[in-house]
């Protein structure tokens, strides 16, 4: 446990409004988690908390050894190891778009690590080239495709070797042939000893490519198991409004 | 006395008709007393020797003297233009003004003198032993021109001033080491405020003249005709004596002027060489106005960007206090700024003045900068700074890394647009006796007698250093945003 990502009784209130409520979740090194539920379930505020941008009321986040307590986010300066273990591929990228995809890159190594600009770039040209974006490196974010600045958000993300890696609806934006080369990229992570944290209402996805899935319903854990077990036969009524027409997920936000 | 009583009755006739015109005269109240002031007891009202001189002058006409305020820099353009007829306000007789206005006989003459402080007196008697020294004058004045003179002969440092009253507080304050101006203005400040004498020696000789537009020959005559019928009979002298500047070598004056016919106008300055004279001028005050604009502009980058942070990452109570400062400087005229840095702080910090002119433009514009840094730094989205945390940047990092370099994209346009508006601000400073394009351009003007030479060479020095920096502001906007 002590090396991968536990989650133990996460409460998260917006004002009045609770958006998650006790919330229990763990990744293992090597595994590959799918955190699945409608929009507005509480995904990607699960993600937030893990990621130290959200503060949470009660509960605890432990990341390999590392512990974050409820209350107001503390200062950067007391995070730096959590930083080192927890990598974040946003929704949207985020790619600093005044940088070069090599100079997004190698950004947190050159700085937060102080490694040497030589080295940082060799190990950034290592990744960029493991996600076959290497022929981008000089390329301004604006100039890439919708995969290519996802490729690069995870080489960024893997710069600073992270133990777990958090991901925000990455298939979103992405046609089928690049959901199945995304969902090859993360298998391969997970080879390497990564615990990955993927939310998405992708359930195509999800049965592909994960090793477990837990389904998360306004703010409470309601299913989760091994993925196919889940998705096969779902024994919540969140999960298998996750599984019916995505239009039909839309006209009912609230699967209770 | 013939002439007199001609006249008289020439403006009785007048009058006895269809009621004459008022005379306009122009003259400054704010040079004050004993020329114009503002009466203490009517402040709608003036009086001072100008005004009783004017008064002679049109009663000797046959028409009611009625006064219109103008700034003394301006009464010559403003006399020539038709504003009034007559301008007398301390008016000095030289050849330029000769050559292009019609200008009375003199009715006064006054001596240069320089004052200097007690300690200085035994040493500082001439211009010649004030080589590598300031001295200060009003600008655009004969003292001035003199100042100029010595400046290529000994080395003397001019300082130009806009009133004749901060020259002699910057002497007892020790910004300048001696001023030079008329024997009337030093006594009367001496009476003042003290705290310097008068050196007995005069520097030069000087008279005061009426100056009238020059196609105004014939008034000129009639004004010349009274001017020497009041020396005559006296009434010029009791005037002087109740102003208190009568002197027996002014009634010698008066006897020397009453006994040779009327000065010969003297040869101006040709438009060309009037030009190449002040060239060398305004090149040195063109680089003024750079240096200035730069340093100032450096410094309200620098504190703009400090009072930014501040306010966007300071705790509550910084936040306020800088926030009041921007309001406070936004909110305040930059000339009042100026005046307070230069004059007022004067107690405290005895700042040169191109330091000051640097502080009160740069503090001034940090309050616009910060405004445009602030908007651009909360420009930047959210996820941005989330992004830079992630990857475990401290929030300095962030700010020099992530944030600040983003905002700084955002914020060239605005940049440097007030970078060009500073270069014109910069102007400002020549109320605190910095001469820089526009200052030496206006007396430029005022000597050459045309603003259109001199106007299209300053317009020019500014559109030069404006121009391409507008320019080489966009290419560099396009590259980032092409890049």
């Amino acid at each position: 446990m002590s090396a991968g990502l536990a989650v133990r009784g996460l409460c998260v209130s917006r004002g009045a409004r609770a958006v998650l409520r006790g919330v229990d979740l763990e990744v293992a090194p090597g595994e590959l988690c799918a955190l699945m539920g409608v929009s507005g379930a509480g995904k990607s505020t699960v993600l937030r908390a893990i990621a130290a941008l959200q503060p949470f009321g009660e509960g605890s986040i432990t990341v390999g050894g590392f512990a974050l307590r409820p209350g107001p986010l503390p200062p950067e300066s007391r995070l730096r190891e959590l930083r080192s273990k927890v990598g974040m591929v946003f929704q949207a990228h985020s790619l600093f778009e005044h940088l070069t995809v090599l100079e997004n890159v190698t950004l947190a190594p050159v700085h937060s690590l102080r490694w040497t600009r030589e080295r940082a770039e060799e190990a950034a040209l290592a990744l960029l080239t493991a996600l076959g974006v290497a022929a981008r490196a000089s390329a301004r974010p604006r100039e890439l495709s919708g995969g290519e600045a996802q490729r690069v958000a995870i080489a960024r993300a893997l710069a600073l070797d992270p133990l777990v890696l958090l991901m925000d609806e990455p298939t979103s934006a992405l046609d089928p042939a690049r959901r199945r080369a995304l969902g090859e990229t993360l298998r391969a992570l997970a080879k390497q000893g990564r615990g990955l944290l993927v939310a998405t209402h992708d359930a195509d996805f999800a049965r592909a490519h994960a090793d477990r899935v837990v389904v998360l319903a306004d703010g409470v854990l309601v299913e989760q198991g091994e993925a196919r077990e889940v998705l096969l036969r779902p024994a919540h009524r969140a999960t298998r409004a996750l599984l019916s027409a995505p239009d039909e997920l839309a006209a009912s936000p609230n699967p209770y | 006395m013939a002439a007199v009583i001609l006249l008289g009755a020439c403006g009785r006739a007048a009058s006895g008709g269809t009621p004459r015109a008022p005379l306009r005269w122009g003259g400054d109240a704010e040079g004050g007393a004993p020329f114009v002031e503002a009466d203490p007891s009517d402040p709608a009202r003036v009086r001072g020797f100008d005004v009783e001189i004017a008064a002679m002058i049109a009663h000797g006409l046959g028409r009611e003297p009625r006064f219109v305020q103008v700034a003394w820099a301006s009464i010559e353009a403003s006399v020539e233009r038709g504003d009034f007829d007559v301008g007398m306000s301390g008016v000095e007789d030289r050849p330029e003004l000769r050559a292009r206005h019609a200008v009375s006989i003199p009715y006064f003459e006054f001596h240069e003198v320089l004052a200097v402080r007690p300690d200085d007196a035994g040493r500082l008697r001439t211009l010649a032993d004030l080589a590598g020294r300031r001295v200060a004058t009003l600008g655009a004045t004969t003292a001035y021109r003199i100042l100029l003179d010595a400046r290529e002969r000994y080395g003397v440092i001019p300082v130009s001033y806009d009133d004749d009253v901060h020259p002699y507080a910057d002497l007892v304050a020790g910004r300048v080491d001696a001023v030079l101006l008329d024997d009337i203005i030093a006594r009367r400040s001496l009476r003042r405020t003290g705290g310097f004498v008068i050196q007995p020696v005069p520097v030069a000789t000087g008279h005061y003249v009426a100056v009238l537009a020059r196609r105004n020959v014939a008034l000129r005559d009639s004004v010349n005709a009274v001017l020497r019928s009041r020396m005559r009979d006296g009434s010029l002298e009791r005037t002087f004596r109740a102003w208190g500047v009568w002197s027996d070598a002014e009634g010698r004056y008066f006897q020397r002027v009453l006994a040779e016919s009327p000065p010969r106008a003297a040869a101006a300055l040709s438009g060309a060489t009037a030009a190449r004279t002040y060239l060398p001028a305004l090149l040195r005050a063109a680089v003024v106005t750079l240096l200035l604009s730069c340093l100032s502009m450096a410094l309200a980058v620098a504190a703009g960007a400090l009072v930014a942070a501040g306010r966007v990452y300071g705790p509550p109570l910084v936040r306020r206090l800088l926030g009041l400062y921007v309001e406070v400087t936004r909110g305040t005229p930059v000339l009042l700024q100026l005046f307070v840095i230069y004059y007022g702080l004067s107690g405290l910090v005895r700042l040169p003045a191109f330091a000051a002119a640097v502080l009160g433009l740069g503090l001034n514009y940090a309050a616009y900068e910060s405004e445009i840094y602030r908007a651009a730094l909360e420009a930047i989205p959210r996820s941005q700074l989330e992004a830079a945390r992630t990857l475990g940047l401290s929030e300095g990092q962030i700010l020099w890394l992530v944030r600040g370099p983003q905002a700084l994209r955002l914020a060239l346009a605005p940049m440097t647009n007030d970078f060009v508006a500073l270069l014109k601000d910069s102007s400002l400073v020549s109320v605190i006796t910095v001469v820089e394009l526009t200052k030496q351009t206006a007396i430029y003007a005022t000597n050459v007698g045309s603003w259109v030479v001199p106007g299209i060479v300053c317009a020019v020095v500014y559109l030069a250093f404006s121009l391409p920096l507008s320019h080489a502001a966009r290419r560099l906007e396009r590259r980032w945003s092409l890049a």
